[in-house]
């Protein structure tokens, strides 16, 4: 194993029943990257997703992330990692300090060290008067983006972003991307999921995933000069349509 | 007769402001879109004018038909696609278009003209439950429900939310199909690059319209230069555009960054700056501005 | 007309579609008529006895011999000594001991008394008492024999219930009761859950933005399971007659129409519950609590109203329930007719009525 390399998969499979949702993928993330992992619906790509984050046994092939095996070590790998979904983010009925409190007490983090994260979390947004305002009552963009710093509280390796900026405003969209930027420049991967192709740009480097393989792996620039395009919304027609 | 007209209605909810006043009026036949990003007030106003809400203040027509006193009659005339997917799971394609035909007493085969450049493509699964259609599957089945009366509007709440940019894209080529039968389309979408298919656009932020016009005028409303600067690192560029004295606004827009400068802008001036902070290659190149940048300029305009 | 035809069909596809629901329609009936007629009763049959005749004598074996005719005892071991009585008891193998006093016969012949000692296992009260009466009836009659005493019209059978024993055990009053609870979840519960699922899946939302008329809504709801309502009824009603022999001695047919006006009520309760809750979880939640548990416990089905403190007794008498079990009670055991039953069918209309208005008034035409 490499341990410049935050994920390493080989030949990852997952079928279900007689249809096949990840088709024998391989490919590597190295340490402090933004992967960008795209795809059209019902490609495979949320599939890929739980099987590296240790929600769904893979049917063959292997991975390890973070240097833990994904088949038989996933509990070891769910506390290393940081995961945050445009679906679930945080508990709408409980107050911002209480949903920082909750999950990073689920990361494991002592109570002196939530204090001192929390605080410096609510300091950082410039939130204090927002503590015990309920989740519910934010709006959705500092949602987002207070998720994310939670996602990201007990300094996991490598955080798993599964479309993370959906129907958010622009600005926030931008003020979002800002933050994963730092967090990658601290030395965390980011692994990143999204529809919004001027954000694959964003991306040190992106997989396209078609039908449950992997059909394009490389930087952006690499992938508009070989589909010949200027833009990223080009690529992705062009390799989607090629099936 | 304007097809949609909406005056200074308002909607609240418990101790938040939904919809401020809004104004607009949607001619017959335009595709008219409502631009915004999630919890904005689309689904609101949206439900306001298909007679499911009520609003708080103001008053609005659908083909001359108050939507409040004259529902009844309303819902005759819309067809409308919900955000979330509303149709039976646990019946097939065709018994679901059935039942929506049935509900509007007609029949499949009277307008399947109309639908057929969608519902040709899951004709194929017209046995297969609704439940276990992919995404893009659902969508079409959605529009096809809410197509097979023939209806004088029809009300699309983010048709294309979650869905990538290729079916997004065949989506809308779909709707464009459909204006040849004068059909007025409201659709909303947070998709800033959608707003470019549609005739006419309203931008909403917060409950607050930002601007209605068509998505030319938008863009035009964007009143300074806009340089697109592209740089080896974007993150790094970005911070020093911001401490650059002469910046309006600097902002990624996936792989330059559009920059707009406060006052006269001076190339040369730039580009020493940028030199100086060791940006080692880089372009600037003059744009004009897009629907997103217009966007943006509105919000923080209005946030001011 | 025709969208009702289209919109009822499309139910009978929900519920057909869908194997849980049909275990609750169909198997639920079928397996508690057979769990509550075979095994949950609350008679004794067949209870171990031991007994100690310290008479041995021609009255006492006369009277044990009538004892163990009945299905209620089955004889275990006769005892010698008084210290067996204690050691019989502890195995646990007995539930009752009877000790028949020494000199039986000669005691009745000559002072015209004799006394029997009979020592019930109290561990399990119920039992306890229900096997001191069951023994103490037939020393009665035995007593009466005795004296030629005419016997009243009362006969000791397997199935009928115990003349001084108010909360009438026995299959008899299972089935009316059980009756009512299966209509009961049918009508009520399953259309509660059913018409909230539809606004919990958004369903509902594309329905009002439509022409289609929400009474046609509920009307096209209602009919299946009406139509499920009433073939499970009969279900019960036959299993009831050919496989537990329960009678049904009054009108059949006002019997259907008396089921037919409980079901409507309880679909408008179902209906009235539907328009207020927003989740099915709501729905099953207040039916399970608000419906289904008064109607087990609080309607006369098992714990007699009369017995009951005065608060739950009012809550009993409100429960529409308790009413029906009256009614189908009394026409299946008694042969009751409307003459009797005018004033039980009037109230159950009242409750329909006063329901179907309710959820008139309370069903949005928009979100």
């Amino acid at each position: 194993m490499n341990n410049n390399y935050v994920i390493e998969a080989e030949n990852l499979t997952k079928t279900f029943g007689n249809f096949t949702a990840v088709d024998s993928i391989s490919f590597n993330v190295k340490k402090g990257e933004i992967f960008g992992f795209l795809g059209a619906n019902g490609a495979g790509k949320t599939t890929a997703m739980k099987m590296l984050t240790g929600l769904l046994s893979p049917s063959s092939g292997k991975a390890t992330v973070v240097g833990y095996d994904v088949f038989s070590q996933s509990e070891q790998i769910k506390k290393r990692i940081g995961y945050m979904s445009q679906k679930f983010s945080l508990y709408e009925d409980l107050t911002l300090y209480e949903n920082i409190r909750f999950f990073a007490g689920i990361y494991g983090l002592s109570n002196s060290q939530i204090k001192e994260k929390a605080n410096e979390l609510i300091h950082r947004f410039q939130l204090e008067d927002l503590r015990k305002t309920l989740v519910g009552e934010l709006p959705l963009g500092w949602k987002q983006k207070i998720a994310f710093s939670i996602a990201v509280i007990h300094s996991p390796s490598i955080v798993f972003l599964d479309e993370p900026t959906g129907g958010v405003d622009p600005i926030t969209r931008r003020q979002f991307w800002e933050m994963i930027y730092e967090t990658a420049h601290r030395g965390v991967t980011v692994f990143v999921t999204t529809h919004y192709m001027d954000e694959a740009e964003y991306c040190d480097r992106i997989s396209m995933m078609v039908d449950g393989r992997i059909e394009a792996l490389d930087s952006p620039t690499g992938l508009k000069k070989r589909y010949e395009t200027d833009n990223m919304d080009e690529v992705f027609l062009k390799i989607a349509r090629a099936k | 007769m304007s097809s949609i007209l909406i005056k200074d209605i308002e909607k609240s909810y418990s101790d938040c402001r939904s919809l401020e006043p809004v104004n607009i009026e949607v001619n017959e036949g335009e595709i008219f879109g409502l631009i915004g990003p999630d919890g904005a007030g689309k689904t609101t106003l949206i439900r306001i004018l298909t007679s499911l809400l009520i609003p708080d203040a103001g008053e609005a027509y659908v083909m001359g038909l108050d939507v409040v006193k004259e529902y009844k009659k309303v819902r005759q005339i819309i067809g409308y696609m919900p955000g979330k997917f509303a149709l039976y799971t646990d019946l097939s394609i065709k018994e679901n278009l059935d039942l929506f035909a049935g509900i509007f007493d007609t029949t499949i085969e009277e307008n399947y003209h109309l639908i057929a450049p969608i519902y040709s493509q899951i004709e194929p699964f017209k046995d297969r439950l609704a439940g276990n259609l992919s995404g893009g599957m659902k969508q079409k089945l959605a529009l096809s429900c809410a197509l097979i009366h023939k209806p004088e509007v029809l009300f699309l709440d983010e048709p294309t939310t979650g869905v990538d940019p290729v079916s997004r894209k065949e989506f809308w080529d779909m709707l464009r199909d459909l204006k040849k039968y004068g059909i007025t389309i409201f659709v909303s979408t947070p998709y800033m690059d959608e707003a470019k298919r549609c005739d006419r656009i309203a931008l909403i932020q917060e409950g607050k319209i930002l601007g209605v016009a068509t998505p030319k005028e938008i863009e035009d409303k964007f009143n300074k230069e806009l340089y697109a600067i592209k740089a080896d690192d974007m993150h790094l560029l970005i911070t020093h555009l911001r401490n650059y004295e002469n910046t309006h606004s600097a902002y990624p827009f996936g792989e330059s960054c559009h920059f707009a400068p406060k006052g006269k802008f001076d190339i040369e001036h730039l580009t020493n700056y940028l030199k100086e902070k060791c940006e080692k290659e880089f372009e600037i190149a003059k744009i004009s501005p897009g629907i997103e940048d217009s966007f943006i300029e509105l919000m923080v305009k209005e946030d001011e | 007309m025709k969208k009702l035809l289209v919109f009822t069909k499309k139910e009978f596809y929900h519920i057909f579609r869908d194997k849980k629901t049909l275990l609750i329609l169909f198997g639920m009936p079928i397996i508690q008529i057979l769990l509550f007629g075979f095994a949950i009763t609350n008679e004794i049959n067949n209870a171990n006895i031991s007994i100690y005749d310290k008479s041995k004598d021609f009255q006492s074996q006369k009277l044990i011999n009538k004892i163990l005719a009945t299905n209620y005892f089955k004889l275990h071991s006769y005892l010698s000594s008084d210290s067996e009585i204690e050691e019989t008891f502890k195995t646990g193998e007995v539930k009752q001991v009877i000790v028949i006093e020494p000199n039986f016969t000669e005691n009745l012949n000559k002072e015209g008394s004799a006394n029997i000692h009979i020592i019930s296992d109290a561990t399990d009260p119920n039992t306890g008492t229900t096997l001191i009466n069951y023994t103490s009836s037939i020393i009665r009659i035995f007593t009466n024999e005795l004296n030629n005493v005419a016997m009243p019209d009362f006969i000791i059978d397997n199935q009928m219930e115990m003349r001084y024993n108010k909360s009438l055990k026995g299959v008899y009053l299972f089935v009316p009761g059980l009756i009512t609870v299966i209509l009961m979840l049918v009508s009520a519960m399953m259309t509660s859950i059913s018409l909230t699922r539809e606004k919990e899946n958004g369903n509902m939302e594309l329905l009002l933005a439509s022409p289609m008329k929400p009474i046609i809504i509920i009307i096209s709801k209602v009919i299946p399971y009406l139509l499920i309502a009433y073939i499970d009824a009969i279900l019960i009603l036959i299993m009831g007659k050919f496989i537990f022999g329960v009678p049904i001695v009054g009108s059949l047919l006002l019997l259907l129409l008396e089921c037919a006006l409980f079901i409507m009520m309880a679909l408008s309760l179902g209906i009235f519950i539907s328009t207020k809750a927003k989740t099915q979880q709501v729905a099953l939640m207040v039916s399970l609590v608000g419906l289904m548990l008064p109607t087990i416990l609080l309607s006369g089905f098992i714990f007699p109203i009369e017995n009951m403190p005065l608060p739950l007794q009012v809550v009993a008498r409100i429960n529409p329930s308790s009413w029906f079990i009256i009614i189908v009670k009394d026409i299946m055991l008694k042969g009751a007719g409307l003459e009797l039953l005018w004033q039980e069918t009037l109230v159950l209309i009242g409750m329909t009525v006063g329901f179907i208005l309710l959820s008139i008034k309370n069903f949005k035409i928009r979100l």
